[in-house]
């Protein structure tokens, strides 16, 4: 076994993943077939709110190649309980049934109404266009605040309300400081529907073996191990007769944290026809039938001082579910619900959010989930904040910081943050962006009168990731736990396999946690393989969302990493014939104090617990160790976004000129992953200020519902994104690392907003709404031109 | 994003090609398959036959023919838009081949699709009509030519017949020194142009002798801004006559209004698309 001296933590390994994915070898759930294997078709509601008459399937059922058709009704004895709803955050929160199959109702335009089954995709998308569906069509609610208004028409009659939950939040005595706080401002922000676009979309596979009664699904899926849990809930199939894998998969961004119809389809249309069943998801039905992120109304009030300095904040927040709530719906706002005071200090705290139903495609986390919605309000708000006072927008933050800190710390909205300096992650953004020289041209362009006029904006966020305590999460109701396991096994020939119960769709986990072992255990990078994403492979883990994998995930890979040092460390002390605590332990090699010759290698003890043949007594042989880590705390990665943008006053269209992101998200394993994450964030955060919006029309239809129209921006769209990192280790974990997956969506939307309406203050711009397109910017500039500015 | 169900038949020649389009109905023409594969894709569009003319690689050729270029309508957007003939003879419709779509896309599309395809969002179109292209039909009775501005007839719809098949297009070569800019707005790179401007100008002597104006999904077609060409005729080659002539832009425009942009907005860009355009071809 070789022996290596460097250490891999802090450095950019290059990926183990990447040979495999970029000469297509990568096997994803579409290119997984067994056969005889059939395909379903999901007949959806072109209405968002219709009673099903009748579902006619006979024209379907002769057709070529088909071999079953099912409408709801007809499934309904199949389940044992509705879709898994894990997150109920009131007591009283309405909750409606979400059948895999709607057995009444269509509730939003795309709604499954019935399935069929074929030999083939295309006989079985024949066979879903000649279902005949009677539908009678209802009022939709369309529109969140009219869904509230009396008499509006009701998502789920039974309930007799459109509301499913009010959820609060108040630390201190708000009311008190904002009666005597001598400045108070008030905002309203609209943060608008997103659709996820993940470049594979989903696709489930189920094979049954009738004879045992068991079932294996393939499903490209962020949580293999939620899947199988709500899966024997909802189909009763024991959980001990359920295998699910989720093999390469093709990106999530939230979307495939989600436990969906299709599988729960899939798996009693195996199980009934006892043949496997495949559907793969088309990127028109990704728009209509995977969830959708965002979507809520903010009113926000910050009480400050005079100066400037803030003493207490206030957020009402309306919060879209669509038609039903799915996994996490009702929680995924309260993610951010802790945060509407970003990172700064004050005394009272009250948020209050209150969840409506409405007749569009459910709502659930989206990259950043329920964070990116209150930093933007934050952030917005401290510039009104500013300009109020008459600040700098970086003076205002300043002044605002709560101060640097290492150990743990309280934070106006409850929390205990883990470790922080704020300021010197804005401090390092200024020095990056240059930004006395961009306030110079800025000046210069406003003095010329310029058409292209630049603007600056800032983000200074904070965000909490890493679910994590499992008794937070169940002070919260947050029905699952929040620990995750891994295994580290030594094999006889010195390599090492890791098996985690983290799921990667694109994070680097074969990379970031083969760096961690080969430091542990003192073995080449190259020599760790880590396995992942099978319940059978992995039976303990809590998957991969929210930035938890390293901060929970990575832990655990390091702590059962240490119990196999642990336990060689005692085959080592026993063929040395010293005591353990004699011996010195350094890269992967121990050696006997004073004797440094007399050594043996993690290698050579794993042979040795191998052979078992002189073994001390009572050791068990082999070396395989499992730890489960549930932590103690969030961990709270934070940092400074400055975007610069030029804004064509003639035709509204936006240019991000420079973009710079400094980011403390702990400890760096592998700082180019770290780049790659708040690169890729930051691009997703852009497209949410700029480009991106679900709309839907009165009827409840989707106008935005394919990528022509739905816009995403590609390569050339976007500025090179400079980035600066910072480290001051969580306090949280013994690795001090935190999490990097979502900061990138968290911070950069206001800072990019921002900057427009700086670009445009000189008109008395004060306000704009998002995604800022060239024709809305257009009407901003037209508006205050005419003397309409808000 | 499955079609619906479509017979296939390779076609060795044109006249093979529209014999087989008479042969069924609602039969259609592949080409690069950019425009068609998608509507069937989404079963936006239904052929019950897709005659593939793809490979007829004697339909992909440029070439000089007195003073005119001709194009053949299976020459790909990628090779027009760095093809060196084109280029000299007519910058503004190489320029305008390399801004539909991605590299990708332009390696596949063809300039005939995209002119049969008759989308009024599309870049191609509007710069022929711009430069009074001439488009060669082949059909059952023979081969015959139409002026680009009575090919285009509404969204989706063209002079062509059922049997008919674009075989080439025949563009000027512009004098030396004639002035051409292609302005196309749109918000990412990939997208279709919300409005799109082609403008050549000849300049005489500090004033215009010439204007060709275009414009870009402002209508069911490709458009001539008219107005603006009649206030340039003769005007002086200067900001405030260019600015006073693109204020023209609008008339006889007839722009949607869709998720991008309104139709208000498309009427406001038009005007200042205009002034750019012809601010820059007078640059050039």
């Amino acid at each position: 076994m070789a022996q290596v001296k460097e250490r891999y933590v802090g450095q950019s390994v290059k990926r183990k993943e990447d040979a495999e994915l970029i000469t297509g070898q990568g096997r994803y759930t579409e290119d997984i077939s067994i056969p005889g294997m059939l395909w379903m078709s999901v007949v959806r509601s072109p209405f968002a709110n219709a009673r099903i008459r009748s579902v006619d399937l006979s024209k379907a059922r002769v057709m070529d190649g088909v071999v079953a058709a099912f409408s709801g009704k007809d499934l309904a004895g199949d389940w044992a309980a509705p879709m898994l709803m894990a997150w109920p955050v009131t007591e009283d929160i309405k909750n409606p049934p979400h059948w895999p199959l709607t057995q009444d109702i269509a509730r939003y335009q795309g709604d499954g109404v019935a399935v069929v089954v074929a030999e083939s995709r295309a006989a079985a998308a024949d066979a879903a266009e000649a279902v005949e569906v009677d539908y009678e069509p209802l009022d939709p609610a369309v529109d969140m605040e009219a869904a509230i208004a009396d008499g509006a028409p009701l998502v789920h009659e039974d309930i007799g309300t459109n509301k499913s939950y009010t959820w609060t939040l108040t630390n201190g005595d708000p009311d008190k400081v904002f009666a005597d706080a001598p400045v108070v401002v008030k905002e309203r922000y609209v943060i608008q529907r997103q659709i996820p676009n993940a470049i594979e979309p989903r696709a489930v596979l189920v094979q049954p073996s009738p004879a045992q009664g068991e079932f294996t699904m393939w499903s490209a899926t962020q949580i293999p191990h939620i899947v199988r849990v709500a899966m024997t809930i909802t189909t009763g199939i024991p959980e001990s007769k359920l295998r699910i894998i989720a093999p390469k998969v093709g990106g999530g961004f939230g979307s495939k944290l989600q436990v969906y119809p299709e599988e729960a389809l899939c798996l009693a249309l195996a199980k009934r026809l006892g043949r496997a069943v495949k559907w793969v998801e088309t990127r028109s039905e990704n728009y209509l039938a995977t969830h959708h992120g965002r979507d809520q109304i903010q009113e926000i009030e910050f009480a400050a001082d005079e100066d400037g300095k803030i003493r207490g904040y206030r957020c009402r927040i309306l919060t879209n579910m669509g038609a039903y709530l799915m996994i996490i719906t009702p929680g995924t706002p309260l993610l951010g619900a802790f945060l509407y005071c970003g990172p700064y200090g004050g005394e009272a705290y009250h948020v209050e959010f209150t969840g409506v139903f409405t007749n569009t495609t459910p709502t659930d986390a989206y990259r950043g989930a329920g964070r990116p919605e209150a930093t933007y309000a934050v952030e917005r708000t401290m510039d009104a904040l500013a300009r109020r006072v008459g600040k700098d927008p970086v003076e205002i933050r300043r002044i605002n910081f709560i101060p640097p800190f290492t150990e743990p710390t309280p934070s106006p909205g409850g929390l205990t943050l883990d470790s922080g300096n704020y300021a010197a992650t804005l401090d390092r953004a200024l020095e990056l962006a240059g930004y006395e020289d961009l306030r110079k041209e800025q000046r210069a362009r406003r003095e010329q009168g310029t058409v292209k006029q630049i603007g600056i904006g800032f983000s200074t966020y904070l965000e909490m990731c890493g679910l994590a305590p499992s008794r937070v999460l169940s002070a919260l109701r947050y029905a699952a736990g929040g620990w995750d396991a891994a295994t580290v096994r030594l094999l006889p020939t010195g390599k090492v396999v890791v098996i985690v119960g983290t799921t990667p769709h694109g994070q680097s986990h074969v990379t970031t946690f083969a760096q961690i072992v080969a430091d542990d255990l003192g073995v080449p990078v190259d020599d760790v393989e880590v396995l992942y994403g099978d319940t059978q492979l992995a039976p303990l883990g809590m998957d991969t969302y929210g930035s938890r994998s390293l901060a929970v995930g990575g832990v655990a890979v390091h702590r059962a990493a240490q119990k196999v040092v642990a336990k060689v460390r005692k085959i080592a002390a026993h063929e040395l014939e010293v005591a353990e605590e004699d011996l010195e332990y350094e890269g992967g090699r121990f050696a006997v104090k004073g004797a440094p010759d007399r050594a043996k290698t993690v290698g050579e003890l794993g042979f040795s617990a191998w052979t078992a043949h002189n073994l001390p007594d009572g050791l068990e042989p082999g070396v395989e160790e499992t730890a489960v880590y549930d932590a103690q705390n969030f961990v709270f990665p934070y940092g400074a976004h400055i975007c610069a943008v030029e804004v064509d006053t003639e035709t509204g269209k936006v240019d991000v000129l420079k973009y710079v992101a400094v980011d403390d998200v702990g400890t760096i394993i592998n700082p180019q992953v770290v780049d790659g994450q708040v690169v890729g964030g930051v691009v997703q955060g852009i497209a949410e200020a700029l480009y991106e919006q679900a709309v839907y029309d009165e009827n409840g239809q989707l106008l935005t519902s394919s990528m022509t129209n739905y816009e995403i921006p590609a390569a050339p769209d976007v500025p090179e994104i400079a980035v600066g990192r910072s480290e001051t280790p969580s306090t949280t974990n013994e690795l001090g690392v935190k999490g990097v997956g979502e900061t990138g969506t968290i911070a950069s939307p206001p800072a990019v907003v921002n900057a427009v309406i700086d670009a445009l203050s000189p008109l008395g711009v004060t306000d704009i709404g998002r995604p800022m397109s060239p024709e809305r910017v257009w009407r901003t500039i037209r508006d205050a031109k005419e003397g309409g500015a808000r | 994003m499955i079609p619906a169900a479509f017979e296939y038949e390779r076609a060795e020649s044109v006249d093979q090609a529209v014999q087989l389009l008479g042969e069924h109905e609602d039969a259609k023409l592949l080409a690069g398959g950019h425009s068609l594969l998608p509507l069937m894709r989404l079963r936006l569009a239904r052929p019950s036959l897709l005659v593939d003319i793809d490979r007829l690689s004697d339909l992909e050729y440029v070439r000089e023919a007195g003073d005119t270029i001709e194009i053949g309508a299976l020459a790909r957007m990628s090779d027009l838009a760095t093809d060196q003939t084109l280029w000299k003879h007519c910058p503004l419709l190489a320029h305008v081949c390399g801004e539909v779509g991605d590299p990708q896309v332009r390696h596949r599309a063809t300039i005939g699709g995209s002119v049969a395809h008759g989308d009024p969002a599309s870049d191609p179109p509007t710069a022929l009509l711009t430069l009074d292209a001439v488009l060669v039909v082949r059909g059952p009775s023979g081969e015959r030519t139409v002026p680009a501005k009575s090919f285009f007839t509404s969204v989706f719809e063209t002079d062509l017949g059922p049997q008919d098949v674009l075989t080439a297009v025949r563009v000027p070569k512009l004098a030396s020194g004639t002035g051409w800019s292609y302005q196309k707005f749109h918000r990412r790179a990939i997208d279709w142009a919300i409005v799109g401007v082609a403008a050549v100008v000849e300049r005489d002597d500090g004033h215009l002798k010439r204007a060709a104006v275009g414009l870009t999904n402002m209508g069911s077609t490709p458009l001539r801004a008219s107005g603006v060409e009649s206030a340039l005729a003769g005007a002086e080659a200067a900001p405030q006559a260019l600015a006073a002539a693109a204020e023209h832009a609008p008339e006889g425009t007839a722009p949607v209004s869709d998720t991008n942009a309104s139709a208000e907005y498309r009427t406001e860009l038009s005007k200042i698309l205009v002034r750019r355009a012809l601010e820059e071809a007078l640059a050039r």
